[in-house]
């Protein structure tokens, strides 16, 4: 499912809104819950799971070409854990 | 630090930015998690181009322990959801991240 699927398939279930509202709605949350991460905030939602920042440490990496040495810099990345009724859900679906 | 970003924070967003009614930002909130969650269920992946990938991976069974007794039990075959953030997204967390050690 793409973002504009998951637009549709909201507008379908919404009489009240039309889809150009759900389409800027989809676009707004996400761009929200990105800009949220990137301020070092978590994002946690009940039943669906939680958006938390990961670190890593720093580390010497290779330039894949040549094979050089490269410092890397420690950094942090977005991690997702799936609440409990996501993880529920899908596994019963095997 | 204001605690974490719920639901109820992007029904408001919705409610000042859009100008949806309290009860359509709150009912859109709960089918936009919905509706990622039912494909994810019918074993669907789900593409959210710039913020990130929902996956889905099936474990076969694997030896595992009681942490507390340290008895045998077999961690039966599950499927479960992996998030790969996007490219987009990764570049503005890294920013975070240099912002913060200086």
């Amino acid at each position: 499912m793409t973002k504009s699927e998951l637009i549709e398939r909201i507008s379908e279930r919404q009489d009240q809104l039309s889809s150009k509202d759900v389409e800027l709605a989809v676009k707004l949350i996400l761009e929200y819950m990105s800009k949220m991460l990137a301020s070092g905030d978590r994002i946690e939602v009940r039943g669906f799971g939680s958006f938390s920042l990961h670190y890593r440490e720093p580390r010497v990496g290779r330039n894949p070409k040549t094979g050089d040495p490269v410092e890397l810099e420690g950094k942090y990345v977005p991690h997702f854990k799936p609440g409990k009724e996501m993880r529920d859900r899908v596994n019963e679906s095997i | 630090m204001t605690g974490a970003l719920t639901k109820a924070d992007l029904a408001e967003l919705l409610y000042e930015e859009l100008g949806f009614n309290k009860r359509e930002a709150k009912e859109l909130v709960e089918v936009f998690f919905e509706e990622i969650r039912t494909a994810l269920e019918c074993n669907e992946q789900v593409k959210l181009s710039g913020f990130g990938n929902f996956d889905l991976r099936d474990k076969s069974q694997r030896p595992g322990r009681n942490p507390k007794t340290g008895e045998e039990i077999p961690i039966s075959a599950r499927r479960v959801v992996t998030f790969r953030p996007g490219q987009k997204l990764k570049a503005r967390v890294e920013a975070y991240a240099g912002t913060k050690s200086q």
